[in-house]
């Protein structure tokens, strides 16, 4: 059983195994693809006509999908690897151990926004970001420049106390635990972390940076969370929604999955916080 | 170029950032003013901002991306002549592909903040789908 592991809780050699499966998926162009994926569903998903991957209620489980695909695709490189979360509510500094030369490597520089340093800076010719939306081929940030700070554990208990899933009219606009937790309304989660990043985490293409997989991991593990406190809310909309996938419609571009099929993580991985995940651990 | 964050330039009113000194690259805005030219349609902008020239001309019948993001009132936003994909959300507001998750006033602070954060790259051709 796959165990997904607190980023600051890795041991130099899975941190090196981690970020080894990144560059071969890179190398291979298997990478790419999913920033292909990715930025083809933002540019579609539209409050007024359908949408999948953002901005409705089934954000989550496509997201979740997405990871699982990803990380599918890590472990056939590196069976031992699983994709760590960032719970930036704790690592919320430009000192964290998750932006050092030995994991992701920190900020961009003040010139052009490059990072110069770690596995994934431009000059160790083994990270080009080749799906862009403009010229520029290397990895940027700007952490924190474009907004100040990340979000907070009590913002975060906030949205987690929201009982309801999701509400009409299922997009940017809607209230519930669903467009709180993915930020357009509220104290705003997930958008304003793309945002602090900033460079191609900003943007549409932003899995180019390898922080939104641990990113999106959180967020993941945080719909757990929501789970748990309120065992007894039900994915919404139910069914017979226009533009917006219900429970057990199947989600672009698999086509073959539901958000039912996506409900309960603990069929595909387990987080190192689960009682469960322990007896498992080696 | 002094390098401007997006945080201080969001937070700052037009009149501040006269006081950062780049007014010169935002008076055209004024031209934005539908009573500016009788002629020029409203929510047409054609402005030089830092260095960059700025194409909004408001969404029309003929749009020429059809229905496939955006939705019909969608206005065609250019930066230096390459196309800005831009949607707009329900409450009204505006993103771009390149500040995907943060929210504009409208379309001209969009566009202003697509320079920004271009700092003189050019926009790649819009590609969509790719699945």
């Amino acid at each position: 059983m796959t165990v997904r592991k607190n980023q600051a809780t890795l041991t130099a050699e899975e941190k090196r195994a981690f970020t080894n499966a990144l560059l071969e998926l890179k190398r291979t162009g298997r990478y790419d693809r999913f920033v292909t994926t990715h930025n083809g569903f933002i540019m579609s998903d539209t409050d007024s006509g359908d949408r999948v991957g953002h901005r409705s209620p089934s954000f989550l489980p496509w997201h979740r999908r997405f990871l699982l695909e990803f990380e599918a695709a890590l472990q056939a490189v590196d069976k031992s690897v699983s994709i760590p979360y960032w719970d930036w509510t704790a690592d919320r500094t430009t000192r964290s151990s998750l932006w050092a030369a030995d994991f992701l490597g920190g900020t961009g520089r003040a010139r052009d926004g490059q990072v110069m340093d770690g596995p994934f800076a431009y000059a160790t010719g083994k990270w080009e970001v080749s799906v862009r939306v403009d010229g520029r081929s290397y990895l940027r940030r700007a952490l924190g420049e474009g907004v100040a700070q990340l979000p907070t554990r009590a913002e975060v208990d906030a949205v987690l106390a929201m009982p309801v899933y999701d509400m009409a009219p299922w997009n940017s606009a809607s209230n519930g635990f669903r467009n709180n937790l993915e930020g357009w309304r509220g104290a705003n989660l997930h958008n304003r972390v793309h945002v602090w990043v900033g460079g191609q985490m900003a943007t549409g293409v932003s899995p180019n940076d390898p922080v939104f997989w641990m990113h999106h991991a959180f967020i993941d593990k945080l719909w757990s969370d929501w789970q748990a406190k309120h065992p007894d809310s039900p994915y919404l909309p139910a069914a017979g929604t226009p533009n917006v996938v219900d429970l057990r419609d199947t989600m672009r571009p698999w086509n073959d999955v539901t958000p039912a099929d996506m409900l309960d993580h603990r069929k595909f991985y387990a987080f190192d916080t689960e009682p469960a995940s322990a007896a498992r651990q080696r | 170029m002094n390098k401007i964050t997006r945080r201080q330039a969001l937070g700052t009113t037009a009149g501040a950032l006269t006081v950062l000194g780049i007014a010169g690259a935002t008076a055209h805005a004024a031209a934005t003013d539908s009573r500016a030219a009788a002629t020029t349609p409203a929510g047409t902008v054609d402005e030089v901002y830092m260095g960059r020239r700025i194409q909004i001309s408001p969404a029309s019948g003929g749009g020429h991306h059809g229905g496939h993001h955006g939705g019909a009132g969608t206005p065609s936003v250019r930066i230096d002549g390459r196309e800005l994909h831009v949607m707009q959300n329900a409450d009204g507001t505006w993103i771009s592909v390149v500040n995907h998750y943060e929210t504009f006033a409208d379309p001209t602070s969009l566009a202003r903040a697509a320079v920004r954060e271009l700092q003189g790259s050019q926009l790649a051709p819009m590609q969509m789908g790719g699945m």
